[in-house]
């Protein structure tokens, strides 16, 4: 049993966490939320130089490190800071084309030259993984993807599809005939995009069900670590806020209705910390479905709870846009609304424990 | 005992009903039930069409022009203007500064302002809180000096809500730096044109832009805006909140918030089955309607209790705190029912507002409604003031 991070892995938290410290102010990143591009071309710039990218994909695909520890370690740091640039999908996308040998595109996506976008859920589908209405026919795809990170940006996009009932994954170039992509901002920053496909001409990347469900596992990690260091952010700048802001007198941390109330957030907080390791840690293996089920469902109840409770104990102040609190809020409650809400992952655990 | 409304009460429902049905404009009730940001001259049409049925002012005297509606009256009105997705009265003159002129203001005081509150000549707004000043009120740091016929203002209000469309202002400023806190402060009448009067926007967390911070740079105050006497306006700010009272349970909102939300979870698809099917989501609904159908019973026994002229308890507290926990627990469920499209973000606040953004349930904004609402709890008295009322009054003749 050990809880301590490797070297490497230490190295890469505290490297990411000073660069996002000093790049990715509350100005900054409130500039970038209502830049038309919805990223900064620039952050990505530096996130792949350092590496991060790459600690995303595993050594035998140009990267170093692939596993879920090092997925949480990035995510918890972009979590913090309220990061809005498209991490989530890359890897995904990423690591679909990793699997499917296409590693000049993997290449250029580690080194940040290249944009990806992953597309699967679809509009009426919610969060059920098989739910894939868009058809494969004669290498061409028709059909629609529901909120696809950043398509508008995406030179490919890794998009779902069933050809005679059989789920796989394809490659979209941006710009192919009957590619539409309708985008729009979303409320916790970055943008999306309505795709629709008809008769798009595809590239099979002989990826299955299987392999859609091995990556959307480490889109769980990923979402749940991202969630976490947003909490943790968000309690921080809680207990800076209670014990800096007086009325009657006196610090309103401590008024004892309030100090129990932040005890509780401390108490969900290691909860969540532990919800992550566990999701991490057996990720891959034969108990990983149930320990995802089991983390996403806690990560989203208790980030409904900081997110709620470090609002009011602020305050007004919380809900001014100008204010940090209010995005990192955005983004904690918005994390439930990927990869399977709460309830999703409330069944989806009772499912596999009842097997 | 009787859980019915009577004959009358029924009557005056379907006169409120028929009311709404001939005058709301469809597209202005879309507007609200959509929850999009309504323009001042919208608010202004509503509270012209109010008037001129003589309902713009419920709870006034009919020698002030009012309706003088019985406060069961008032329930009824404010349950079916929710129910058709009306807009809400703007408070400020109406419920708030009307009541305290009718009690403290001087006879010029009444006949000047009344009027004018209910033709819409004039929009108030609400000068309380400032930035070190929220839930301790009473610290607060405007300063008024007397000088001749004037007073002297300086100092900032925030979170003045709808300020950017208001030429008037009532303020607490403090007239005595050297009384005990409460005993210091009066109630003085703005003209938010004066030289020296600055409004800033505050820009929410969901992008809109409904409250403001208020600059008083030497601003000159004639002596005739004070209200009442000096240092009494502790008084009547007190007062001011009782009338505050009818409606804080909104459970008018909540019915119809809970409404939509089972309007939203019957088209929302799960696996093959509407999402109001999921035992799950359908458990979470049923809590709340639990909750809702019982806070409605207490809010009609407060306001019962009202009617009877029996002094104000802890009734407006409670349903403050109940009321406001509901309402957001509907919002988070409406959020929860549009699954990934609460993602999108369709503020018409924010730069860009011709994105089409998709709605697949014509369910509005759901989200940014459940991170705005969150105010709900914070303001009028955060729910930890209003628990603080309720402990302190509770256990303090029991020592």
């Amino acid at each position: 049993m050990n809880f301590e991070l490797t070297e490497e892995r230490r190295m890469l938290q505290d490297t990411l966490r000073r660069y996002l410290r000093a790049e990715y102010s509350t100005e900054h990143r409130n500039a970038i939320l209502s830049s038309d591009a919805g990223y900064a071309p620039d952050i990505w710039t530096g996130l792949a130089d350092l590496g991060v990218i790459g600690a995303l994909f595993e050594d035998a695909h140009g990267g170093f490190g692939g596993a879920g520890f090092d997925i949480a370690v990035v995510f918890e740091e972009l979590g913090r800071a309220g990061v809005v640039e498209p991490m989530l999908d890359t890897m995904l996308a990423g690591r679909a084309l990793a699997l499917a040998g296409r590693q000049d595109l993997v290449d250029a996506l580690i080194g940040g030259t290249l944009q990806l976008s992953f597309a699967h859920y679809e509009p009426g589908g919610r969060y059920d993984l098989d739910h894939v209405r868009t058809e494969c026919t004669n290498g061409a795809l028709t059909g629609r993807k529901a909120i696809v990170m950043h398509a508008g940006s995406a030179e490919h996009i890794v998009t779902s599809a069933q050809d005679g009932g059989e789920i796989g994954l394809y490659l979209v170039a941006a710009g192919a005939p009957g590619l539409d992509i309708r985008d729009y901002p979303l409320l916790s920053g970055g943008r999306a995009g309505e795709v629709a496909l008809e008769a798009t001409p595809a590239a099979p990347l002989g990826l299955g069900f299987d392999a859609l469900q091995r990556l959307i596992d480490l889109a769980v990690v990923a979402q749940c670590a991202e969630a976490l260091g947003a909490m943790e952010t968000a309690i921080a700048l809680t207990q800076d806020y209670l014990m800096t802001r007086k009325q009657f007198g006196r610090p309103i941390g401590t008024f004892q209705a309030l100090g129990h109330r932040m005890a509780d957030l401390l108490i969900e907080l290691e909860q969540a910390r532990s919800a992550v390791i566990n999701a991490a840690g057996t990720l891959g293996t034969r108990d990983g479905a149930l320990t995802l089920a089991a983390s996403k469902n806690l990560i989203g109840r208790v980030g409904r709870q900081v997110a709620e409770e470090a609002i009011q104990m602020h305050g007004g102040i919380a809900m001014t846009q100008e204010y940090e609190l209010a995005h990192i809020a955005k983004r904690i409650v918005m994390a439930d609304h990927r990869f399977g809400d709460t309830d999703y992952h409330l069944e989806r655990f009772i499912a596999l424990s009842a097997a | 005992m009787d859980l019915a409304f009577t004959p009358e009460e029924e009557a005056f429902r379907a006169d409120v009903r028929s009311f709404l049905e001939t005058t709301l404009p469809e597209a202005l009730s879309e507007k609200v039930r959509l929850g999009r940001d309504l323009s001042k001259a919208e608010m202004e049409g509503w509270h012209a069409t109010l008037n001129a049925r003589g309902w713009l002012a419920p709870n006034w005297p009919k020698a002030f022009g009012g309706a003088e509606w019985s406060a069961v009256q008032r329930h009824i009105f404010d349950e079916e203007a929710a129910a058709a997705h009306a807009p809400r009265v703007v408070p400020f003159g109406l419920s708030m500064l009307g009541p305290v002129l009718q009690k403290f203001g001087s006879q010029a005081q009444q006949d000047h302002w009344l009027p004018r509150i209910l033709d819409g000549t004039d929009w108030w707004c609400q000068g309380y809180s400032e930035p070190g000043a929220g839930s301790d009120l009473a610290s607060l740091k405007t300063r008024a000096v007397r000088d001749g016929d004037h007073y002297v203002v300086n100092g900032q209000k925030t979170w003045t809500t709808l300020g950017q469309h208001a030429n008037m202002i009532f303020c607490l400023v403090r007239t005595d730096p050297e009384a005990k806190q409460q005993e210091g402060i009066s109630f003085l009448l703005i003209d938010m044109e004066s030289p020296g009067v600055e409004v800033r926007p505050i820009i929410l967390l969901d992008g809109s832009h409904e409250v403001n911070e208020v600059w008083f740079t030497d601003v000159r105050v004639p002596v005739d805006n004070l209200v009442g006497e000096e240092n009494k306006g502790w008084t009547y700010a007190k007062y001011l909140l009782t009338h505050e009272r009818t409606g804080l349970g909104g459970v008018g909102f909540s019915q119809a918030g809970l409404a939509a939300v089972k309007r939203i979870a019957r088209a929302e698809m799960q696996n093959g089955k509407p999402l109001i099917e999921n035992p799950h989501f359908a458990a979470r609904v049923a809590r709340v309607e639990i909750e809702l159908r019982a806070l409605a019973t207490t809010n009609l026994r407060a306001i019962s209790k009202a009617s009877a002229g029996d002094a104000p308890g802890l009734e407006a507290s409670m349903l403050k705190v109940k009321g406001s926990v509901i309402r957001q627990e509907i919002n988070d469920l409406a959020r929860r029912a549009v699954g990934p499209y609460a993602m999108p973000f369709a503020s018409e606040a924010v730069a860009g507002a011709n994105d089409l953004v998709p709605d697949p349930h014509d369910a509005g904004p759901v989200a940014a409604q459940y991170f705005n609402n969150r105010k709900l709890s914070i303001f009028g008295g955060s729910n930890e003031i209003q628990r603080g009322i309720i402990a302190k009054v509770a256990l303090e003749g029991r020592r």
